[in-house]
C-alpha cells in the first residue's frame, strides 16, 4: 500500500504582506468544476476589507514613490516567480475552471506574459501620457501621470487567474495599491498568486487579496472614504448599479462592469491603466 | 503687525483714483430671453426668472426656464444634428467652424466682457483680460484638434460619443462654456448646455455667435434654468456624456444619477488649495501670488489658494506684508477699470461666506479685514484673512468660495506636505520657494491636479486641468481633455 493520505489545505487571506485568517473565523469549501473538494478558503469579512484598505493606504507612499524602473523590476519579478510555479497554477486553473490542461496552460502562460507586458509599461507611462504643454505665456508647464491611490478591485468571477492578473497588474503598474476580492468559486489561483507576491519583492500591503464574496464585501469597499477608485469588473450584475451609487458618495473613480466577462486573452492596450491614473500639471515661471 | 493699514481708498490718502468706468452702451440688453434650441431662440414652458446685476441688484433681463419637455426638445435637436450634419461632417470643416467662433469671440470681446461683468459682478479688468481672451483661446486650440484626433495619442480611431449634456457654474460663465463646448464640438459631439441660473447672459450671447458663424442648427443648444433644468439635462436618457463643473455636493448627486447607465461622466468640483510659502521664498512675489490666489474673481474660484501655509519663521513678515498689500486693493464697481474686487455673485453666496466666516471666528480663528467701505446696494464682502487657524477649523476644511483666506503655519517641508494633503479635496496647490529641488520634491508629493510653483491661478487651453480625490475626475484642456468626449479613447 503506497496510497498516501493527502494533506488537506486550509488557506488564509493575504493582507498587509501577511497571511492572516479572516477575523470572522469564517471559511468556505472550494470545489472543483465537478463539485469535488479542493480546499478550504478564508471567507473575508467587512473588518478584513477595512484592514486591507488600511494596509493598502499604508503601502501607497512607498510603492507610488518608488522609481518607475524599480516598479517594473518588481512586476517582472512576479512573472519570474510565477513561472516557477507554472505547474501548480495550471492544476488549479484546470480544476477550478474545469478546462482542459492545454487551455489551462495557455491561460497561465498569458497571465505570466501579462505581468511582463505591464512591467514594461511602468517607465513609459510618463512619456506616453504626459509631456510639456506649450502654454501662451512665460511658463514651463508639464503634465505627468500619477497613481490615483488605493484601488478596490472586484476580480472577474470566471477567469480565475488570467482575469485576475489582467485587472490587478495595471493597477500596480501605475503605482496604485490594491484591495482585491477574488473569484468566489475559484479562489485557489489567487491564493497561490498571493504566495507568489509575498516572495516577489512586492512590498507588503501593496496587494491585499480577500477570498470571499464580492456581493458581501463590495458595498463596504465602494463606500469606503479611503478608497480612491473601484473596479467593478467582477461585481454581481444585479449589484453593480448599487455599488456605483455608493462609490459616488466619495467621488470615486469607477470602472463599470462589462456586459459580459471579456476575452482576457485579447491585447490589453492602455485601457485598464488610464482609469487609475491622475494627471498632475505643474507650472513654473520661465525667465524672471 | 498693524491691524488697520492705511488704504489709498481712504479720504486721508493724498493719492486718489479718478473713476474709470467702462461704458456699458456696447451691450444691448433684451428685456427677455428665450432658450436656444435647434438654431433658434424659442419660448420655454417653465416659469421665467430674472437675472440681476449683483453689484446693484438691478434686474438685467428675464430669462426663460426650460422644463423637462424643453430639455427633451433640445436633446432631440442635438441628436438630429449629431446624426445628420455635425457627425458626418469632414473634421476639417468642423475645425473651421470652431475657428470662426474663436474669431467672433475676439471681435466681440468688449461686448462679452461688459456683459460678463454686469451679470456676474467680476471686475472688468478680469473679464476683459482673462475670461474672454481665454475663452477665445480654448476655441482656437480645440479647432486645431478637430482633424487631428487620430494623432492625439488616445488610441486608434477614436469616435465621438454623441450628445453631451453640460452643466456649468456661475463663477466663470463664458470661460466654463468654452471649456465645455470647444472640446465637445472638436471631437464631433453636439451639446446641450445649461448655464448657471444667476449668470445666463453670456451663454445667450454665445448663441448669437453660433448663428453668426452659421453653425448648423442643433449643434449647440442652450437651455437656461436652475437645478431642475440641470437635472433634466443630466438624467435625459438620450444624453451620452455628462460634464459638470460645480459643487462637490451636486457632483455627488450627478454621479449617483448616472450610475448604472452607459453615460460617460467628468466632474470638476470644489477645492481647498494649499498655497505653501517657504522661508526662502521671495516674499513680495509670494504676497502677490497669495493675493492672486485668493482674491482673483472674489475668491469664486474652485482652485483658489484658500489655505495659506506659511513657514513659521516668516509668518509675521508675510502677514504684515500681505495686510499692507490687501489694504491697496480697490473694491467696488465691477465696470470701473481700477477695481480689483467686484461683487459677490448672489445674495445666497454672500450668506454662505458670512456664515462660514462667523463660524471661523466662533471656532477661535482671528479675523482681519482692511478698512474698506462697502457699497450700500448689491452683494459685497471685504477681503478677509483668518490667522491662528487650526487644521480642524471649518474655514480650513470647507470651501468658502469667497475672498476669505485661512492662514496656517508649518515648520518642515514634511509638515507642509502633510497639512496640504490633509483635505478631502485635491484640485490645486501653490509652492513658493527659490530652491528648485524643493519645488520638484514638494510638487511631487502634493496630491493635487494642478500645482503652481512661484505662480498661482494660471490657465491655458493646452494645459490639462482637473482634480484628485473629491475634487472630481477627468481633465479639461490639453490632449488629456479630449478623452472625455471620445469613444475608444484610452
Amino acid at each position: 500500500m503506497s496510497d498516501r493520505l493527502a494533506v488537506r489545505k486550509t488557506y488564509k487571506l493575504y493582507l498587509g504582506g501577511a497571511f492572516p485568517r479572516s477575523e470572522s473565523g469564517r471559511t468556505y469549501e472550494v470545489t472543483d468544476a465537478r463539485g469535488a473538494f479542493l480546499a478550504n478558503a478564508a471567507q473575508a469579512s467587512r473588518k478584513d476589507a477595512r484592514d486591507a484598505v488600511v494596509a493598502a493606504r499604508a503601502a501607497f507612499g512607498k510603492w507610488s514613490g518608488a522609481t518607475a524602473y524599480n516598479r517594473g523590476q518588481v512586476l517582472y519579478r512576479v512573472a519570474e516567480v510565477m513561472e516557477g510555479r507554472h505547474a501548480q497554477f495550471c492544476e488549479e486553473v484546470a480544476a477550478g475552471e474545469g478546462s482542459s490542461s492545454s487551455r489551462a496552460r495557455a491561460a497561465v502562460d498569458a497571465a505570466i506574459d501579462r505581468w511582463v507586458w505591464y512591467a514594461g509599461w511602468t517607465d513609459k507611462l510618463g512619456a506616453v501620457l504626459g509631456g510639456a504643454n506649450p502654454v501662451a505665456g512665460p511658463y514651463f508647464d508639464f503634465s505627468l501621470p500619477e497613481p490615483t491611490g488605493v484601488v478596490a478591485v472586484l476580480a472577474p468571477q470566471r477567469s480565475s487567474l488570467l482575469g485576475l492578473v489582467s485587472v490587478l497588474a495595471p493597477v500596480l503598474a501605475g503605482g496604485n495599491t490594491a484591495v482585491v476580492v477574488t473569484s468566489r468559486a475559484r479562489p485557489l489561483p489567487a491564493v497561490t498568486l498571493g504566495e507568489v507576491l509575498a516572495t516577489s519583492d512586492v512590498p507588503g500591503g501593496v496587494v491585499n487579496l480577500l477570498t470571499g464574496d464580492a456581493g458581501e464585501l463590495g458595498p463596504w469597499l465602494a463606500e469606503h472614504d479611503d478608497v480612491d477608485a473601484v473596479d467593478l469588473t467582477g461585481a454581481p450584475a444585479d449589484r453593480a448599479m448599487e455599488l456605483e451609487r455608493l462609490a459616488a458618495g466619495s467621488i470615486k473613480r469607477v470602472v463599470r462592469p462589462p456586459a459580459e466577462e471579456p476575452d482576457w486573452s485579447a491585447d490589453p492596450g492602455l485601457g485598464r491603466l488610464t482609469p487609475f491614473l491622475e494627471t498632475k500639471t505643474v507650472w513654473h515661471p520661465m525667465g524672471l | 503687525m498693524t491691524d488697520t493699514p492705511p488704504s489709498p481708498a481712504q479720504p486721508t490718502s493724498p493719492f486718489q483714483y479718478a473713476p474709470a468706468p467702462e461704458s456699458r452702451s456696447i451691450v444691448d440688453l433684451a428685456p427677455s430671453h428665450g432658450l436656444f434650441v435647434d438654431g433658434e431662440f424659442v419660448d420655454a414652458t417653465g416659469t421665467p426668472f430674472k437675472t440681476v446685476n449683483p453689484a446693484t441688484e438691478e434686474v438685467l433681463s428675464e430669462i426663460a426656464c426650460a422644463s423637462d419637455a424643453d430639455v427633451d426638445r433640445a436633446v432631440k435637436a442635438a441628436r438630429r444634428a449629431f446624426t445628420r450634419t455635425w457627425g458626418p461632417m469632414r473634421p476639417a470643416d468642423r475645425g473651421k467652424y470652431l475657428f470662426r467662433i474663436a474669431r467672433l469671440l475676439q471681435e466681440r470681446a468688449r461686448e462679452f466682457a461688459v456683459l460678463e461683468s454686469l451679470d456676474n459682478g467680476k471686475p472688468i479688468r478680469e473679464s476683459r483680460d482673462v475670461d474672454v481672451p481665454l475663452a477665445a483661446a480654448h476655441f482656437f486650440y480645440h479647432a486645431g484638434w478637430a482633424d487631428k484626433l487620430d494623432w492625439a495619442g488616445l488610441g486608434p480611431g477614436p469616435r465621438p460619443l454623441g450628445v453631451a449634456g453640460q452643466v456649468i457654474p456661475w463663477n466663470f460663465p463664458l470661460l466654463m462654456l468654452a471649456w465645455k463646448v470647444a472640446p465637445a464640438l472638436a471631437t464631433g459631439n453636439t451639446v446641450v448646455l445649461k448655464p448657471a441660473e444667476t449668470t445666463p447672459l453670456t451663454a445667450l450671447l454665445f448663441a448669437e455667435v453660433c448663428r453668426q458663424a452659421d453653425l448648423p442648427p442643433g449643434v449647440v443648444n442652450i437651455v437656461t434654468g436652475a437645478g431642475d433644468t440641470g437635472r433634466a439635462v443630466v438624467e435625459h436618457a438620450d444624453v451620452d456624456k455628462v460634464a459638470f463643473t460645480g459643487s462637490t455636493e451636486v457632483g455627488r448627486s450627478i454621479a449617483r444619477a448616472v450610475a448604472g447607465t452607459a453615460k460617460r461622466l467628468t466632474l470638476e468640483l470644489g477645492g481647498k488649495a494649499a498655497n505653501i510659502v517657504f522661508d526662502d521664498a521671495p516674499i513680495d512675489q509670494a504676497v502677490e501670488g497669495i493675493v492672486q490666489g485668493i482674491f482673483f474673481n472674489q475668491g469664486h474660484v474652485c482652485c483658489a489658494g484658500s489655505r495659506l501655509l506659511v513657514q513659521e519663521n516668516v509668518h509675521d513678515e508675510v502677514i504684515a506684508s500681505l495686510q499692507r498689500r490687501i489694504g491697496t486693493l480697490r473694491l467696488g464697481d465691477p465696470l470701473d477699470k481700477n477695481t480689483d474686487i467686484g461683487a459677490i455673485n448672489s445674495a445666497e453666496q454672500l450668506a454662505r461666506i458670512r456664515e462660514l466666516s462667523d463660524i471661523g471666528e466662533a471656532e477661535g480663528a482671528h479675523r482681519w479685514q482692511p478698512a474698506c467701505e462697502l457699497p450700500d446696494r448689491g452683494f459685497w464682502f471685504p477681503p478677509t484673512v483668518f490667522t491662528e487657524v487650526s487644521p480642524a477649523h471649518r474655514i480650513a476644511r470647507d470651501e468658502v468660495f469667497g475672498p476669505v483666506l485661512s492662514v496656517l503655519t508649518f515648520r518642515t517641508p514634511d509638515e507642509a506636505v502633510a497639512k496640504a494633503n490633509n483635505s478631502t479635496y485635491g484640485l490645486s496647490a501653490g509652492v513658493w520657494t527659490e530652491k528648485g529641488s524643493r519645488i520638484l520634491a514638494v510638487t511631487d508629493r502634493l496630491r493635487a491636479g494642478v500645482v503652481w510653483a512661484n505662480a498661482f491661478n494660471q490657465f491655458d487651453p493646452t494645459s490639462p486641468f482637473g482634480g484628485y480625490k473629491q475634487s472630481g475626475y477627468g481633465r479639461e484642456g490639453g490632449r488629456q481633455g479630449l478623452a472625455a468626449y471620445l469613444e475608444g479613447a484610452q
